[in-house]
Parts: C-alpha cells; sequence; structure tokens
C-alpha cells in the first residue's frame, strides 16, 4: 500500500483521520457498560445493568417501533417513487426531466431547519394534523435524493438492450419491468431501501417539528438528554443504534457493489 | 391485442411517445416534490410577508419581519456568527479531509472498497449521538476533563472546553467529515493519470505536480464538498444547542424559537429566508471565486 514515496505518511494520517472519525462516538458504548451515573474518568466497573434498565423501558420500545415503521414507510414510499422516476430519467429522453431531478435534489441544499418548519406552515395551512404520517412525508422528501441517486446508478449499469429484446419478443410493458427490470435492479432497489431508511431512521430535526404526540427514537433521546440520571441508558441504546446502523450499512453497500460486480452472471442466470 | 376508438389511439400514442411515457413515470415523483418540497417553500416565502396578530395572521403584505430580521442588532450577530462558524468549519473539514481522500485515490489499490465503506458508516449513524459525543467528550465532568484529572495533569476541571463557538466548530468537523471526503475522492479518482505522467516526464517535481495537475482538476470536488458542508450547518441546530452554550447560539435557534415558544411564524419564516439568501450569496461568491482561483492556476 505504501510503495510509493510519501506513502507511510499519508498512510499514518489516514488511520490518525479514521481515529478521529470514530473515537468520539466510541466513548458511547464504552460509558455505556460503566457502572456509574457520571460519564466520567476513571472507569468504575463493567456492568450491564443500563442495558437491562434501557430495554424494560416501556416508552424507548414505543419510540423504537415508532421509528421503525416511520422508517420504513419512508423508505418504501421513497423507493416506490424512484423506481419509475430513475427509469424515466435513465431510458427516455424526457423533456424537463432535468428540472424534476433538481427539485428532488434541492431537499439536499435547503437546511433541515427549514425544510420542517416550512412543511409544518403547509400541514398547519391545510388542518393535518400532526402524527407519525406527517413525520413520514418529511421523510419521503429527504429521503428521495438518495433512493433516486442509487437507482438511477444502478439502471445505467446494466445493458438496456436487455429491456429492448424483451419488448421486441412480445412482452408487454408491465411484463418487461417486473421479469427483467426489476430483477436486474434489484440490488439497487434494496440499498435504496436501506440507504433510505437510515436516513428517516437517524433524522431528528425534520421529525422535531413534524411529530405529534408520539415520539420518534431521536425525538425521545433528545427529551432524555435532559436527565443527567438517564444518561446510562441513553448511552446503551445509542451504542445498540450504532452498532445496527453500521451493520445496515455494510450490508447495504455489500449488496450494491456485489450487485455491481455479478451483472453479467446475474444476466446468464 | 385489438385496440380502437379514442382509448387505443391514446395508448397507442403513449406507447410510441418516449416523452409521454417519461412524464408518466416521474408524475409521482413530481406530484410529491411539489406538494411537500415546492409548496411549503412558497408557502414560507408568502409567511415571510405577513404579520402574526396575536392568534390571527395579518396576510397585509409586509417588509416589517425583514425589517427585525435584518435590523435587529442580536439576529444580525447571529447571521454573521452562523456564516463565520459554518465558514470555519467548511474550512477545516475539506482540509482535513483532502488528504485522506487523496489517500484512498492513489495510495490504496486493493482495499479500496473496506476503506471507502470504513469513511461512510459515521455518515450513517446517528447525528445526534455524534453530536451528543463531543458534549460527554467536552464537559466540564466530561471524558477530557476527567481524564486529566485522574491522570493528575490537572487540578480544575478545564472550563474553556464546553459551551463555545470552538466547541461548535470542533463538534461539526467532526459530524460532517465524511460529506467531505466522497466528493473529493470521487473527483481524485476520476483524474486520468497518464496526465501525472506526462507532467513527471515533462520536469515537474511531486510539488509542482500536485500543485499543476491534481489540485486544479479535483477543485470540482472540494467546490462541491465546500457546499455540500456549509450550506446545511449554517441552519444546524442540534449542534449550538448542545454545545454551543450562550455563545454559540446560531440562527437556527431563533427560527426554532419563533415557531415554539414564541409562536411568531411570520418572523421565524422571514429569519429563514433571510438566512437563505445570506447563504446562497456567500456560496455563490466562493464559488465564483474558486472558478476563478482554478482559471488562473491553469
Amino acid at each position: 500500500m505504501a510503495r510509493k514515496r510519501g506513502g507511510f505518511g499519508l498512510l499514518a494520517y489516514a488511520v490518525l483521520y479514521l481515529a478521529f472519525l470514530y473515537v468520539p462516538v466510541l466513548f458511547l458504548p464504552l460509558f455505556s457498560f460503566n457502572n456509574s451515573t457520571f460519564i466520567a474518568f476513571p472507569l468504575s466497573g463493567f456492568t450491564t445493568q443500563w442495558y437491562g434498565q434501557m430495554f424494560a423501558d416501556e416508552a424507548v420500545q414505543q419510540a423504537l417501533f415508532n421509528s421503525l415503521r416511520v422508517g420504513a414507510a419512508a423508505a418504501l414510499a421513497a423507493t416506490a417513487l424512484a423506481l419509475p422516476a430513475a427509469k424515466a430519467l435513465t431510458r427516455y429522453r424526457v423533456p424537463g426531466g432535468a428540472a424534476v431531478l433538481g427539485l428532488t435534489n434541492l431537499s439536499l441544499f435547503i437546511p433541515e431547519i427549514v425544510l420542517g418548519i416550512s412543511l409544518l406552515i403547509l400541514l398547519s395551512a391545510l388542518g393535518i394534523p400532526l402524527s407519525l404520517w406527517t413525520v413520514t412525508l418529511g421523510h419521503i422528501v429527504v429521503c428521495a435524493p438518495f433512493a433516486i441517486t442509487v437507482l438511477m446508478s444502478r439502471m445505467e449499469g446494466f445493458d438496456k438492450n436487455l429491456e429492448e429484446a424483451s419488448l421486441d419478443l412480445g412482452e408487454n410493458g408491465w411484463m418487461t419491468f417486473w421479469r427483467v427490470t426489476f430483477p436486474l435492479a434489484l440490488p439497487g432497489v434494496i440499498s435504496s431501501l436501506l440507504l433510505s431508511f437510515m436516513v428517516s431512521f437517524d433524522d431528528f430535526l425534520i421529525a422535531y417539528f413534524l411529530v405529534g404526540n408520539d415520539a420518534t427514537l431521536p425525538i425521545y433521546i433528545w427529551g432524555q438528554l435532559r436527565f443527567p440520571y438517564k444518561l446510562p441508558s441513553v448511552l446503551a441504546l445509542g451504542a445498540m443504534i450504532l452498532v445496527t446502523s453500521a451493520i445496515l450499512v455494510v450490508v447495504a453497500e455489500w449488496v450494491r457493489s456485489h450487485g455491481l460486480k455479478d451483472r453479467h452472471t446475474m444476466v446468464g442466470a | 391485442m385489438a385496440q380502437d376508438g379514442l382509448a387505443g389511439r391514446l395508448v397507442h400514442a403513449y406507447r410510441r411517445s418516449e416523452a409521454a411515457r417519461g412524464l408518466l413515470l416521474l408524475s409521482p415523483t413530481l406530484a410529491i416534490m411539489l406538494t411537500a418540497l415546492a409548496a411549503p417553500m412558497v408557502l414560507l416565502a408568502l409567511y415571510s410577508f405577513w404579520t402574526q396578530d396575536g392568534y390571527a395572521l395579518n396576510t397585509q403584505p409586509t417588509l416589517a419581519q425583514y425589517a427585525t430580521s435584518l435590523g435587529r442588532p442580536t439576529y444580525r450577530a447571529l447571521f454573521y456568527r452562523s456564516i463565520e462558524i459554518s465558514a470555519v468549519v467548511t474550512f477545516i473539514t475539506v482540509l482535513l479531509a483532502y488528504p485522506m481522500a487523496y489517500f484512498v485515490a492513489f495510495r490504496v489499490e486493493k482495499t479500496k472498497f473496506v476503506w471507502l465503506i470504513l469513511l461512510t458508516i459515521p455518515f450513517w449513524t446517528s447525528y445526534l449521538l455524534r453530536v451528543f459525543a463531543w458534549k460527554l467528550i467536552l464537559g466540564y465532568n466530561g471524558v477530557i476533563n476527567s481524564g486529566l484529572m485522574s491522570l493528575g495533569l490537572i487540578r480544575q476541571p478545564l472550563e474553556f472546553l464546553l459551551y463555545n463557538p470552538t466547541a461548535v466548530v470542533v463538534t461539526l468537523a467532526h459530524a460532517w467529515a465524511p460529506f467531505a471526503i466522497l466528493p473529493i475522492y470521487v473527483s481524485l479518482e476520476k483524474i486520468d493519470r497518464s496526465l501525472l505522467d506526462a507532467a513527471a516526464d515533462l520536469g515537474d517535481g511531486p510539488v509542482r505536480r500536485f500543485l499543476r495537475v491534481t489540485l486544479p482538476l479535483s477543485l470540482p470536488g472540494v467546490i462541491g464538498a465546500a457546499v455540500l458542508i456549509f450550506v446545511p450547518t449554517t441552519g444546524d441546530y442540534v449542534t449550538p444547542t448542545l454545545v454551543g452554550g450562550s455563545g454559540g447560539v446560531m440562527i437556527a435557534n431563533v427560527i426554532e424559537e419563533q415557531f415554539d415558544k414564541v409562536g411568531n411564524w411570520p418572523l421565524g419564516a422571514a429569519l429563514a429566508m433571510a438566512s437563505m439568501a445570506a447563504v446562497g450569496i456567500v456560496t455563490f461568491l466562493f464559488v465564483a471565486a474558486m472558478r476563478a482561483a482554478a482559471a488562473r492556476i491553469r
């Protein structure tokens, strides 16, 4: 790896950089096993009591359940919107296609607080009460650019002649979609679902403005940060979230790149 | 499949027309984005010209909210501070990320995938918890203070660590790091390696070659990363609230107040519109300056 000149210095820098990325976050799991309500050195002993306390807390379970529901709904909706959109943008010359893509990607360049308050204004003007559904709507807006980007790159990655061959052989548009396009796009669909789910699951600020009485997990955690005695079980919860989402990222990335490498064998199958 | 009559002809026309098929496939996305993104933004803009009269809304157009937003010294100070903090964060984050991206693009050969995954994991793991981790680290009884005290290096906790603009900068630079690495990496990866060989063959040393070939060609990635960090961080609410203290309050905190405690939505809308305009102008000037600089290097 460090064959070229200056390689060792860069490698050392890269390792330090990774440490800068990871070490601050690793204090959460470290102190979640510490037998003290104070988040401070020296460590006083190993315990799993904070995990027990966290798992026993019904509010945590409810918030987790809410976040899973919102995340699943937002991921499904964003992917269902993005799949035909990605097909249109990669396969057809659509007038105004670039403008639609630009509008979708706009949410990446608007601060989340602005997305949150502007949707809040619209919902209140329409008299729609805040609920987990309104949070889901907000999340669809922020997930859509990720879903479209992933699916477009996947659709650009396989041969469009396969779809044309299917049409030429007499399959109609729907059957071609289900039997050719969808299976080929599947790795993209899975990683779009996973990435959208994680964007939704992680979001605090949009939910903060759009949530009704049912808290999502980040909203619940935010509420607990005020109580020092609750901190250790929040750390336990945080450690669980970090580990789970790290695993999901690796799976999502693996599915995406594995799918890309295997596209020839998949077509042959 | 026999089709006749108007419906049949429409179906036929639809099958033949790429544009119609494409638009039909795009229409669900377009509908959602118009309803949940474009319409709310238009309404936000309208609100910023209205007035809150107690519980009622006065829809007589006025510039009063903008006069307050830009005229009140506390708000003006917050605009400056938000932009200053975000600019510093952007500069530090991009500067730190560049060598990392360079390393993965030019030095790593077989394990690129592993490095990229390692660098993207923090991007997807809880933002709230990444910010909160710094509150634990920098706090009065936090990780650094208690660590240094138990090592006997200090007697009293250091009070300057938490609740100030520097704490906000450090936390944001950490939380947004992955956003800088990926765009820079992509633009470095795209550089045609034969250009570097050509520069070396023509007698450029490594430093000159970097400054004249690699750096200018990677500037699109640097600009992209800078915009991707600068724009959202100016509107960050979590970080200033958790680690900023009174000295690290940013514009998002007063916007939030208008929508929560104060209940003056028109003023909140005007503050949001003004901050987006300010950020837009600064971003435009920055991108223009970078492009001009890139043109001069060449």
